[in-house]
């Protein structure tokens, strides 16, 4: 039979993570946090998570950074912020958990195959390259690293857009780029 | 220095307080440095100066060593400078020949480096060295006190607070702004942890205090004035017109069911809006005074002056409607009072999430109370607006409590109301009962058994705070329902419970007038907008204005038996002080120099207790000592510089700072 | 009454129809927009999860346009560059340390962000600006008998618009009663429709479309009206993945300004309700009640 550990010991803690969370603009009410379940009852994506809103919050705060950044739940935040409007601590969970996710992207812990990171990068890529999305390019790059048979599945959508007059692979530019690299350039100086 | 005067003698104490002030200040070097000081006879420190052996240590000193002047550095003069005053008269010197250093809440508990803080204490300490070579010999007046009490508020703490002073002999006036006393306790269905009647416990409490010989019962009346000082206050009482000559009203009722309406058709107050009354009511069967009363606002006769007043015909001889009736007024004299003016419910539309006005099944606590009570709209029949029977119901617990983004307190009754409404529900209904709590709070006698006698009757705790209670549906189970989304946090899932009803355990608030209140007795509010007790534990039902005292839920959230306590305990401060007879003024009061006086007036309107009058005849201000409270707005304010303050006159207040620039 | 125009990627792409009826409309109303030179790409949800510094800089350039162009207020159409540009504001404001890092980006290509140019959504204009007696005026073709929807979706009430109330939105509600149709009222006008998750986890994201459409139909509704590109997508381009689910429930999505222009009359050319999958075949029926007098001041004036 397979068992897995599920006890945590304070090895299994990476002390100064929840610290660190806290400190970033937006993250640091979380220390009042009391478990009510608020962000939980009202999460519309928490049907699906692995661990819950809540939990994410006790996990970050007791520095359980492995179970945190690896998981679903911080992906499938659709960013719709009714956690944030309805904390009775006005804790702002939305803002905490894009925290979370870049430290996954950063640590490039996120669960494998999972495509919503990847879209997030590939936006990332595409934005700062040209300023702009081309929303067609940007779904085909996505299915082509996440699931190329996937894409053939939506067909039907594909037609209606060219029906629509809503199908287009152009690739869409800011005129000034050179501008805006400069302000990423400058923006990553330090100060 | 005064030349005339004997040689001054100060005596120098500082205190350890234990760790509190010896942690960060060094006392020692506090005291030798003292000790340097000029006219400093001598300097001790010591390690509890308020205890039996410290306050004899200043007596002995005062004896032995002919001082003629005592400072002790130690906390806050709040705490203990009345204990010091009363060792240096005790030792055998005028008491305001002492003076107080704090060390502690101004410095030791606020500053963490240790050098900095002796410093500190020593520039302080030398500040009262200098200031109090120029004190003062004075003299503590005695002001009598009247033996008469005003209780303002009817519910169960003025109630209880009236009659126990009542039954000490004492005369009570008990000012109740609605048509009857009980207050919220009346509503009530059952009382926790006991489940013992309100009504059955209330109103005999309720029908004492209307035939009480020493109280004067007041209801449908409001104070609106109040003047004077501790033990002798006068209050102006206004007594609004409830249409009915209360003396003359023997509370048969027959004007009710004369009333042209023949069927109540008007939302009554006391049944949360569940029933319906008429213009012509009593809000329940038990209602003290057993008066009734007419509402203007529906009345057909006092709205258009058109109606055949068949209530008129009905009440015959006895003459006790009076549509001409306008506001009257009383003035009284007391010496003391107490503030019982309540609470109100958190408004449940506040919290959108919950539904309460969209959703007609859902529904406050009190409503509930109504709604289970034999004497309810429903004579007890748990029928839901839609007209349904539940068979499962949400009970929802912190309902404006515990949030930031309406009330941040814990509410501290609804935890236990809301299981008793659980049980009374499940009695009534025998439906599947869901209680939704972030914590259960029990923390009383009997509470926590309370709980668990829920757990063995089947009632469920589900570990969590609603999130939303909607009415669309996800399964067919849920269909025709409302559907309450939660976090079960102890299991660790989101959970969709669809249930007939929602009972919403909305917190407890300040009254809506609070504020007015507040300023019409002089008293003080915590940010939250609660009446403030002069010390959290050791005065709790003090206030900062003397002879003022406050119970029950004006204070803050509390439940029946912690108000019944604490009206007990502010009837005997009452009676504490009526029996003493009379208090003793600090005489840190401002007296006028006549000969400079210009007469400019300009101080009479600045003096927020009206202390000050002009005398005609020498054409001069006069301050009475006896509401002067020592403010010194109007010694600041004084374009001559012609009025003085014991205790702040000009050289104690200039060598007090002389005192503390001159330490570097 | 002048506005920099902000479209976003989506309305020039997928959302085309937004920007194609919500210009006539505007124009019609007497509203001057001005489509802000060479804005770019508001960042979104997506580069706020791989970088927010970053994402900051990247949205505070439009906010230095507009300033640098004559600092008109923002008119941004689509929900989520409404929230990133107030958000981003917010951030200036609350945290020093962003603000100085944004400008520093600003400064080294000579662009400053110190105006506070206020960010808007056309609900916010066209109730408190323009107003609806001015709107009513425009109606010569009533949407009598159209049960619509309202549908706010999650970004422009939560957490920084001021316009509207976050639990229970009604500026579109108000709007859509103005241009005569009969609003239905349903406990899902804020929740999330999914988001990008449609295309990246569909299973989650299409229980959510689902649940919108079933209970808007449950309701009675004949479409419902959005305010955001990517509800509208959502809504109107999975319903063949919606029936593989969960069995059909068709309904028809439009934008609140393809509704507008319906009721003002405007032709077919104005409306773009050619780009929606699921059409929406409704027409206001004819004749149409007499158009509203303007009041006698108004009218000699003019």
């Amino acid at each position: 039979m397979n068992i897995t550990r599920t006890i945590k010991y304070e090895a299994d803690r990476v002390k100064g993570f929840g610290d660190e969370v806290m400190k970033v603009p937006g993250c640091e009410k979380l220390k009042d946090c009391i478990q009510c379940g608020t962000c939980s009852g009202v999460c519309p994506l928490s049907v699906y998570m692995d661990y819950t809103p809540r939990q994410v919050m006790e996990l970050t705060r007791f520095d359980f950074k492995k179970e945190v950044l690896s998981s679903k739940t911080i992906w499938l935040c659709a960013s719709c912020y009714a956690c944030t409007c309805e904390c009775p601590r006005e804790i702002r969970i939305t803002d905490i958990m894009y925290e979370l996710k870049q430290r996954a992207i950063h640590e490039g812990v996120y669960p494998r195959k999972f495509p919503i990171p990847v879209l997030a990068q590939e936006f990332e890529k595409m934005v700062t390259a040209n300023g702009r999305i081309s929303e067609m390019p940007l779904v085909m790059k996505l299915f082509m690293k996440t699931d190329p048979l996937g894409a053939m599945g939506n067909w039907q959508m594909g037609l209606d857009l060219m029906k629509t007059g809503r199908f287009s692979l152009a690739s869409e530019k800011i005129n000034n780029r050179e501008q805006l690299a400069k302000m990423f350039a400058a923006a990553e100086e330090k100060a | 220095m005064n030349s005339n005067r004997e040689e001054l003698r100060i005596g120098f104490y500082v205190c350890h307080c234990g760790h509190n002030i010896a942690a960060t200040v060094d006392c020692a070097e506090v005291a030798r440095y003292v000790g340097t000081l000029p006219h400093v006879a001598l300097s001790r420190e010591y390690k509890y100066m308020c205890s039996d052996p410290g306050q004899e240590l200043i007596q002995q000193d005062i004896r032995e060593h002919k001082l003629n002047r005592v400072v002790v550095a130690s906390c806050s003069p709040l705490l203990h400078e009345h204990t010091f005053r009363g060792a240096t008269e005790a030792g055998g010197l005028n008491p305001f020949y002492f003076h107080m250093v704090n060390i502690r809440e101004h410095n030791s508990w606020v500053h963490t480096d240790r050098k900095e803080a002796t410093e500190k204490a020593k520039a302080l300490a030398q500040a009262a060295i200098e200031r109090v070579a120029h004190h003062k010999a004075l003299e503590v007046k005695r002001v009598k006190i009247h033996a008469d009490v005003l209780v303002v508020g009817g519910g169960i703490a003025g109630i209880h607070a009236a009659m126990t002073m009542a039954n000490a002999g004492k005369k009570v006036y008990l000012v109740e702004r609605e048509p009857t006393i009980g207050g919220h306790m009346a509503k009530f269905d059952k009382t926790f942890p006991t489940l013992d009647c309100a009504a059955c416990i209330l109103t005999p409490k309720m029908s004492e205090v209307g035939n009480h010989p020493n109280i004067t019962l007041w209801t449908y009346s409001e104070v609106t004035k109040v003047d004077g000082y501790v033990g002798n206050y006068k209050v102006t009482v206004k007594h609004k017109p409830r249409y009915i000559v209360e003396d003359a009203c023997v509370g048969c009722m027959e004007c009710i069911d004369a009333c042209v309406y023949k069927t109540p058709k008007f939302e009554d107050e006391f049944n949360e809006g569940l029933g319906k009354r008429k213009p012509v009511f009593i809000p329940f069967p038990q209602a003290t005074p057993q008066v009734v009363i007419i509402d203007p606002e529906t009345c057909l006769n006092l709205k258009t002056g058109k109606c055949k007043k068949t209530c008129v015909e009905a009440c015959a001889d006895r003459m006790a409607i009076d549509f001409t009736q306008q506001e009257t007024f009383d003035e009284i004299e007391v010496g003391t009072m107490i503030v019982a003016t309540g609470f109100k419910t958190f408004d449940a539309k506040r919290v959108p999430a919950y539904g309460y006005g969209v959703y007609p099944n859902v529904y406050t606590a009190l409503e509930v109370e109504r709604l289970v009570n034999a004497s309810g709209p429903t004579g007890g029949e748990v029928i839901t607006r839609d007209g349904r029977h539940p068979k499962s119901i949400g009970i929802i617990h912190c309902v404006g409590s515990r949030d930031k983004k309406t009330n941040v307190w814990c509410s501290r009754v609804c935890c236990m109301y809301s299981m008793k409404l659980a049980l009374l529900l499940k009695e009534h209904t025998g439906a599947e009962i869901y209680n939704f709590y972030i914590d259960i709070r029990t923390p009383g006698k009997g509470y926590e058994e309370f709980y668990n006698k829920l757990l063995d009757e089947g009632v469920h705790f589900i570990r969590g705070r609603v999130g939303e209670v909607t009415d669309w549906a996800m399964t067919p189970e849920e269909e025709g329902k409302l559907t309450i989304r939660v976090e079960d946090t102890l299991a660790g899932y989101v959970r969709r419970i669809p249930v007939d009803m929602v009972v919403l355990a909305t917190g407890l608030e300040p009254q809506q007038d609070a504020q007015d209140v507040r300023r019409l007795f002089n008293l003080s509010c915590g940010g939250e907008g609660w009446f403030l007790e002069r010390h959290p534990k050791l005065a709790p039902v003090s206030t900062f204005t003397d002879g003022i005292f406050i119970a029950g839920g004006c204070q803050g959230p509390r439940d029946i038996p912690d108000t019944v306590a604490q009206a007990g305990a502010a009837a005997a401060e009452c009676l504490a002080l009526i029996d003493k007879g009379y208090v003793e003024q600090e005489p840190n009061t401002a007296f006028v120099l006549a000969e400079e006086c210009s007469g400019c007036k300009s101080c009479i309107p600045l003096c927020p207790y009206t202390a000050i009058a002009f005398d005609e005849s020498s054409k001069v201000a006069v301050i009475n000592e006896a509401l002067c409270k020592g403010c010194g707005t109007c010694v600041a304010s004084c374009p001559s510089g012609s009025i003085v303050q014991n205790l702040f006159e000009d050289d104690e207040v200039f060598s007090e700072i002389k005192g503390v620039l001159a330490y570097d | 009454m002048k506005y920099s125009y902000f479209p976003g990627c989506s309305l020039k792409g997928l959302g085309r129809a937004y920007e194609e009826s919500l210009l006539p409309v505007m124009k019609h109303l007497g509203v001057d927009l001005q489509e802000l030179d060479d804005w770019n790409c508001c960042g979104a949800t997506a580069y706020m999860s791989v970088d927010e510094a970053k994402a900051c800089v990247l949205a505070s350039r439009n906010l230095a346009l507009a300033e640098r162009d004559g600092n008109h207020p923002i008119l941004a159409p689509c929900s989520a560059c409404y929230l990133v540009l107030n958000k981003t504001k917010h951030y200036l404001h609350q945290y020093p340390k962003m603000k100085a890092t944004v400008d520093r980006a600003l400064n080294a290509v000579g662009m400053k962000c110190e105006k506070d140019v206020p960010v808007r959504h056309p609900l916010d204009v066209l109730i408190n600006d323009i107003g609806l007696d001015a709107i009513k005026m425009k109606v010569t073709k009533p949407l009598q008998g159209l049960k619509v929807a309202p549908y706010y979706g999650c970004q422009i009430v939560r957490p920084y618009a001021t316009f509207d109330d976050q639990a229970n939105p009604t500026t579109m509600d108000r709007l859509l009663e103005a241009l005569g149709a009969t609003v239905i009222r349903w406990p899902l006008k804020t929740k999330c429709c999914g988001g990008s998750l449609t295309g990246t986890i569909p299973e989650a994201g299409i229980r959510m479309v689902y649940i919108l459409l079933n209970e808007a139909k449950k309701r009675g509704a004949d479409c419902l009206a959005t305010v955001c590109p990517l509800c509208q997508f959502n809504l109107d381009g999975y319903h063949s993945a919606v029936r593989r689910q969960y069995g059909d429930v068709l309904l028809p999505t439009v934008y609140f300004s393809q509704l507008m222009g319906l009721a003002f009359g405007l032709p077919d050319r104005d409306l773009a309700l050619n780009r929606a999958a699921i059409p929406f075949r409704w027409r206001p029926s004819s004749p149409p009640p007499a158009p509203a007098k303007p009041p006698a001041a108004k009218s000699v004036a003019a």
